[in-house]
C-alpha cells in the first residue's frame, strides 16, 4: 500500500509539469521533449485494448462454459485444466515469441494493431477462461436444481440461469486481466512495437481493416522509450506518461470493483 | 385399495455407485391424495423422492432398476427411452430450502411458462397471478411482482416456489422436507397450502417431522435402511402399525 502509493507520488510529482499540459496528451512524440507528447501512445493503448478484450472474451468465456459445464470430467479435462492455470503463468515474452512466430510470419498480420491485439488477447485468455469457470462452479446446487426441476435443458440451464448470474465474476476475471494486461511491455516489443509514431490509424469507423493493419506503440513502450534517453526532460515526460498509466490501472481496477458490486446486489442467494 | 392410482413403483432398486441405496421398493402412490414419506436420516427416503422426476440423472455414476409407472399413461418414468425433461414437465419439485431464482418475484414464475413454449404476455401474466394466488401468495407481492425473490421472507420464498412449480400445472409435485427450514408460522401455511392442493394434484412429501406426517397425510410409507418397511392409510400407520419397527420409530424409540 505505502509503496504503490510512493510509487504514484514519485510519478506524480516527477512528471507534474506534463500531467497537467493538454498538450501532452494532444501531441505525437518528438525530438524535443518539451513538444512530446503521448497521443499515439494513448490512441495505440486504446486500439489495442480493444481488441485484446474483444479476443479474449471471444474465446475465454465460451472456453470456460464448455469446460465447466459441458466438457467430460475425465483425466483429459483435468490435464486441460491444470494447463490453463499454467498457461496464466507462462512469462509474457514467450506470448511474445509465439506471436511473432504465428502472427506477424505465419499468418502475415505484420507488426500491427491486430497483431498485438491478438496477443494480449492471448496473454489474457488463461485468467477469463479460469474466471468464467469459477463463477459458474460458485452458483450454488440449488439453483441448477430447480431449473431443472421445472424442465430446462442443461442448455437452458447454463444460458438462462448461469451465465446471467456469472456474470459479475466474469467481468471481474476481464477487468484484472485487462489491467495486467494494458501494462505489458515485452510481448509487443517482440512484435514490433514501434515507438516513433507521428500518426494516428485510421478511425475504425472509417477503415477497420486500415486500422487493425497499422503499426501502433503503447503507453509503457513509449516510457520505456523515454527512460532511456539522457535528458532529464524526457524522464519527466516518462514519469507523466507512468502516472496516466497507473491511473488507468487503477480506474480499471476500481471499475471491476464496482461492477461487481453492481451484480451482486441484482443476483444474490 | 381402491384408489385411483397416479404412480407406482415396481421392485425399484436404486444405486449411487455400488452403494445399494433403494432396495427393491414396491409403492402405490394414490392420485389426488398426500402421500407422506417418513424414516430416519439416510433411510432413503428423498432418494426414492428423487427418482420420481429422474433428479438423480444430474450427476454420474447412479443406476436405476425397476419401474415407476406414472398414470393415466402408464409411462414408465425410470425406463432409458423416457425423457426425463418431459417427466419433469408433469413431476415438478420443490425442495429443503427455498431455491427461488435470483430474479424478480414475477419472473421466477414465468420462467417455468416460457420454457415449456408460452410466449403471449398475457397468458403468463393470467398464469403468474394465478400460480400466486393458489399459492396464497398474491396478496402479499401482487404490489412488488418486479422485487427481487430474495428479498421475500423465507416462509413466502417457499410458497414462491411453490408458485413457481404449480404454475406449470403438473400433475404430481415432490415436496423434499419443505418445511424443514421454516418457521412454525410458516410451516403451518405450507401445510394448510398442501392440503388445498390435493384437490388438483397428487402430492409427495418426504418430511421427517411425523407430526407433519400425521397432520396432513391420507397415506404414508415408512422407510429404514433403503427399505420400504410399511405403507398404509396414515391413521392407521400410525395408530395401528402392522411392522414392530414402524411402531419404534413412530413411537421414538430410534430415529
Amino acid at each position: 500500500m505505502i509503496f504503490l502509493f510512493s510509487v504514484a507520488l514519485k510519478l506524480f510529482l516527477d512528471g507534474m509539469h506534463r500531467i497537467f499540459k493538454l498538450k501532452f496528451y494532444t501531441s505525437f512524440p518528438s525530438r524535443f521533449p518539451e513538444e512530446a507528447g503521448i497521443l499515439s501512445a494513448w490512441v495505440g493503448t486504446l486500439y489495442v485494448m480493444v481488441g485484446a478484450i474483444f479476443w479474449a472474451i471471444l474465446l475465454g468465456v465460451p472456453a470456460g462454459i464448455y469446460l465447466e459445464e459441458f466438457g467430460g470430467k475425465g483425466k483429459l479435462a483435468r490435464i486441460i485444466e491444470a494447463n490453463i492455470t499454467n498457461l496464466s503463468a507462462v512469462p509474457s515474452i514467450v506470448y511474445g515469441l509465439l506471436a511473432l512466430g504465428i502472427f506477424v510470419y505465419r499468418l502475415n498480420f505484420g507488426e500491427s494493431i491486430l497483431t498485438a491485439g491478438l496477443t494480449l488477447g492471448l496473454l489474457m485468455l488463461p485468467v477469463i477462461v479460469v474466471a468464467t469457470r469459477e463463477s459458474l462452479r460458485r452458483i450454488p446446487r440449488a439453483i441448477r436444481e430447480a431449473s431443472y426441476a421445472l424442465g430446462s435443458t442443461h442448455y437452458e440451464l447454463v444460458f438462462h440461469h448461469l451465465l446471467p448470474y456469472s456474470i459479475g465474476g466474469i467481468l471481474t476475471g476481464v477487468i484484472i486481466a485487462t489491467s495486467r494486461a494494458i501494462g505489458e511491455t515485452a510481448p509487443l516489443l517482440t512484435i514490433g512495437a514501434l515507438t516513433f509514431i507521428a500518426f494516428l490509424p485510421p478511425a475504425p469507423w472509417k477503415d477497420l481493416i486500415g486500422m487493425l493493419k497499422s503499426p501502433f506503440t503503447v503507453l509503457p513502450i513509449q516510457m520505456f522509450n523515454w527512460v532511456s534517453r539522457p535528458q532529464e526532460a524526457f524522464h519527466q515526460n516518462a514519469a507523466a506518461a507512468g502516472f496516466v498509466l497507473l491511473v488507468l490501472c487503477l480506474v480499471l481496477n476500481s471499475l471491476s470493483y464496482y461492477l461487481r458490486y453492481k451484480v451482486r446486489r441484482k443476483y444474490y442467494w | 385399495m381402491d384408489e385411483t392410482l397416479k404412480l407406482k413403483v415396481e421392485n425399484l432398486n436404486f444405486y449411487y455407485g455400488s452403494f445399494h441405496a433403494l432396495k427393491n421398493i414396491n409403492l402405490p402412490i394414490p392420485s389426488r391424495k398426500i402421500t407422506a414419506i417418513i424414516g430416519p436420516s439416510g433411510c432413503g427416503k428423498s432418494t426414492l423422492l428423487r427418482c420420481f422426476n429422474r433428479m438423480h440423472d444430474l450427476y454420474a455414476n447412479v443406476r436405476y432398476e425397476g419401474a415407476i409407472y406414472l398414470y393415466p399413461d402408464r409411462l414408465n418414468i425410470i425406463s432409458k427411452g423416457t425423457d426425463p425433461l418431459y417427466v419433469r414437465r408433469r413431476i415438478g419439485m420443490v425442495f429443503q430450502k427455498p431455491n427461488p431464482f435470483p430474479k424478480s418475484i414475477y419472473e421466477n414464475i414465468a420462467y417455468g411458462l416460457r420454457i415449456n413454449g408460452i410466449k403471449d404476455k398475457k397468458v403468463i401474466d393470467e398464469k403468474v397471478e394465478k400460480a400466486l394466488r393458489d399459492a396464497g401468495l398474491w396478496e402479499e407481492v401482487k404490489d412488488r411482482l418486479s422485487a427481487n425473490a430474495y428479498s421475500l421472507s423465507g416462509g413466502q420464498q417457499q410458497r414462491l416456489c411453490i408458485a413457481r412449480a404449480i404454475a406449470v400445472e403438473p400433475e404430481v409435485i415432490l415436496f423434499d422436507e419443505p418445511t424443514s427450514a421454516l418457521d412454525p408460522i410458516s410451516t403451518g401455511r405450507i401445510e394448510d397450502l398442501l392440503v388445498e392442493l390435493k384437490n388438483k394434484l397428487t402430492i409427495v412429501i418426504v418430511t421427517h417431522n411425523m407430526q407433519q406426517a400425521a397432520r396432513i397425510s391420507d397415506f404414508t410409507a415408512f422407510m429404514y435402511l433403503g427399505e420400504l418397511i410399511e405403507f398404509d392409510v396414515t391413521e392407521k400407520l400410525f395408530t395401528n402399525p402392522a411392522k414392530k419397527l414402524t411402531e419404534e420409530y413412530i413411537t421414538g424409540r430410534f430415529g
